[in-house]
């Protein structure tokens, strides 16, 4: 292993709330670097269209998350992404961050905001046929079941406001969802029972994918009852909601049943010297508004434990 | 900036970029044939600017620096040229952008479809193109 290098604030995540407290920590003369698993920007890059971030007219997700980044940079923040975490070591006053490469990375405070990540249903054939019939995005991959029959799953606003956009392109949409009603607003779920295209399955969950290199069929289990059924689809669309990304913090800072960590008003987590921020945090509203207010409390609250 | 059916395209002398990355983009399937017969190894990633394909395209910037001897570069899905990947045999069946296409001496060695990981383009990069991920700068 190289030698270890050591900085004021490593923060793990580079989403809005990562590149946040990137660009406060460094501005602040803080050694600072920034440990991202997957693609710089986070869920922010999903968004396509951004028009309510104050002080910046219309924008979409990337080009927002194109700018953060290149502030942080440029304040002298070090920004290594799509890389993979090992290990933390957390609980000391230095902590200890390992990467599967064997690359170790050391610092006096830490900011967790590992954002979070669509939730996917975990049952057979799902990763086989992404791409062959299996989508998380309808706006990229609509056009495809272009007068097709598909499944919507999930019960929330993207589910219902997907199957609605989907019914563009598709001849029928199901929206199968695991409970009798949804959790999505109201405006929504009217708009949704109002398309003579879509159908609603309650109270079931699909089970496994099938098929012979594109996606044929799903078996559909009806909870109440526990009967199985096999039905013919052209495609499955995904938005089961969001989960935090903290199953490796597990037992090392507080989580809450949700897993999503446990702060106070600056952002402190149950360790001394980690703080963290953004879609990972326990609250209410998850906007990149929001998850820029977090790094930034966040940051500030490490520079003034560094100062102690 | 002007938009066009939900896409931006900037301006760029008498060309039209679709797609705002670090990557060469190709603008017809001639300047792909030419990348292909020109290098030995090639990867495309032919797409939007959607939630799918830009962390793809972000972690091809990131193998570009590392592997000096692959030919990176993305393709607008959108294009008419891009019916050279659209339409090619490797991408029957594929239902989920972004279509992503290895070449190996001219020839398509893998295509994958939808989002992809860095472990995953790793794997792929590794088994066609016998190199191995470095580490980032």
């Amino acid at each position: 292993m190289s030698a270890e290098e050591m900085f004021d604030v490593i923060i793990v995540g580079g989403g809005a709330a990562g590149l946040t407290a990137g660009i406060y920590s460094s501005r602040a003369r803080l050694s600072t670097l920034i440990l991202n698993e997957g693609a710089i920007g986070g869920q922010m890059v999903l968004t396509e269209e951004i028009a309510n971030y104050p002080g910046v007219e219309l924008t979409n997700g990337y080009l927002l998350a194109s700018t953060m980044k290149k502030q942080a940079k440029e304040f002298g923040c070090r920004i290594k992404s799509n890389l993979k975490i090992k290990s933390y070591d957390l609980a000391g006053d230095i902590k200890h961050i390992i990467l599967e490469d064997g690359r170790e990375f050391s610092s006096r405070s830490v900011i967790l905001a590992p954002g979070g990540r669509p939730r996917s249903l975990q049952i057979p054939g799902e990763e086989q046929y992404k791409g062959s019939g299996i989508s998380y995005c309808a706006t990229c991959d609509g056009e495809f079941f272009t007068g097709k029959e598909v499944i919507v799953v999930g019960g929330g606003n993207s589910a219902l406001e997907e199957a609605v956009a989907l019914t563009t392109h598709a001849e029928k949409v199901t929206i199968v969802h695991q409970f009798d009603q949804f959790q999505a607003f109201q405006h929504a779920v009217e708009q949704a029972e109002k398309n003579p295209k879509i159908d609603f399955i309650l109270e079931s969950e699909l089970r496994s994918f099938s098929g012979n290199g594109v996606l044929k069929e799903v078996s559909l289990e009806h909870l109440p009852s526990g009967q199985t059924t096999v039905r013919k689809i052209d495609g499955v669309f995904i938005f089961a909601g969001y989960i935090p990304n903290t199953a490796e913090l597990e037992g090392m800072v507080k989580l809450n049943e949700r897993k999503e960590i446990l702060v106070d008003e600056d952002m402190k987590t149950s360790l001394p010297g980690v703080f963290a921020a953004g879609d990972c945090i326990q609250k209410k509203y998850r906007q990149v508004t929001t998850a820029v207010s977090d790094g930034t409390i966040a940051s500030l609250s490490a520079a003034e434990y560094l100062r102690s | 900036m002007h938009k066009i059916q939900g896409n931006n395209y900037t301006l760029k002398k008498d060309k039209m970029k679709m797609l705002h990355t670090d990557l060469q983009e190709i603008e017809s399937a001639a300047e792909l044939e030419k990348m292909i017969a020109e290098n030995e190894n090639v990867m495309v990633c032919c797409g939007r600017m959607g939630p799918m394909c830009i962390p793809v395209y972000d972690l091809m910037e990131e193998l570009q620096e590392e592997h000096t001897n692959i030919k990176f570069a993305v393709m607008a899905f959108d294009s008419p040229e891009a019916g050279i990947i659209r339409n090619d045999e490797a991408c029957r069946g594929f239902m989920g952008l972004p279509f992503t296409m290895y070449y190996k001496n001219g020839k398509v060695a893998r295509a994958t479809s939808s989002i992809q990981n860095m472990q995953q383009v790793s794997a792929i990069l590794d088994e066609q193109f016998s190199t191995s991920t470095v580490e980032n700068a």
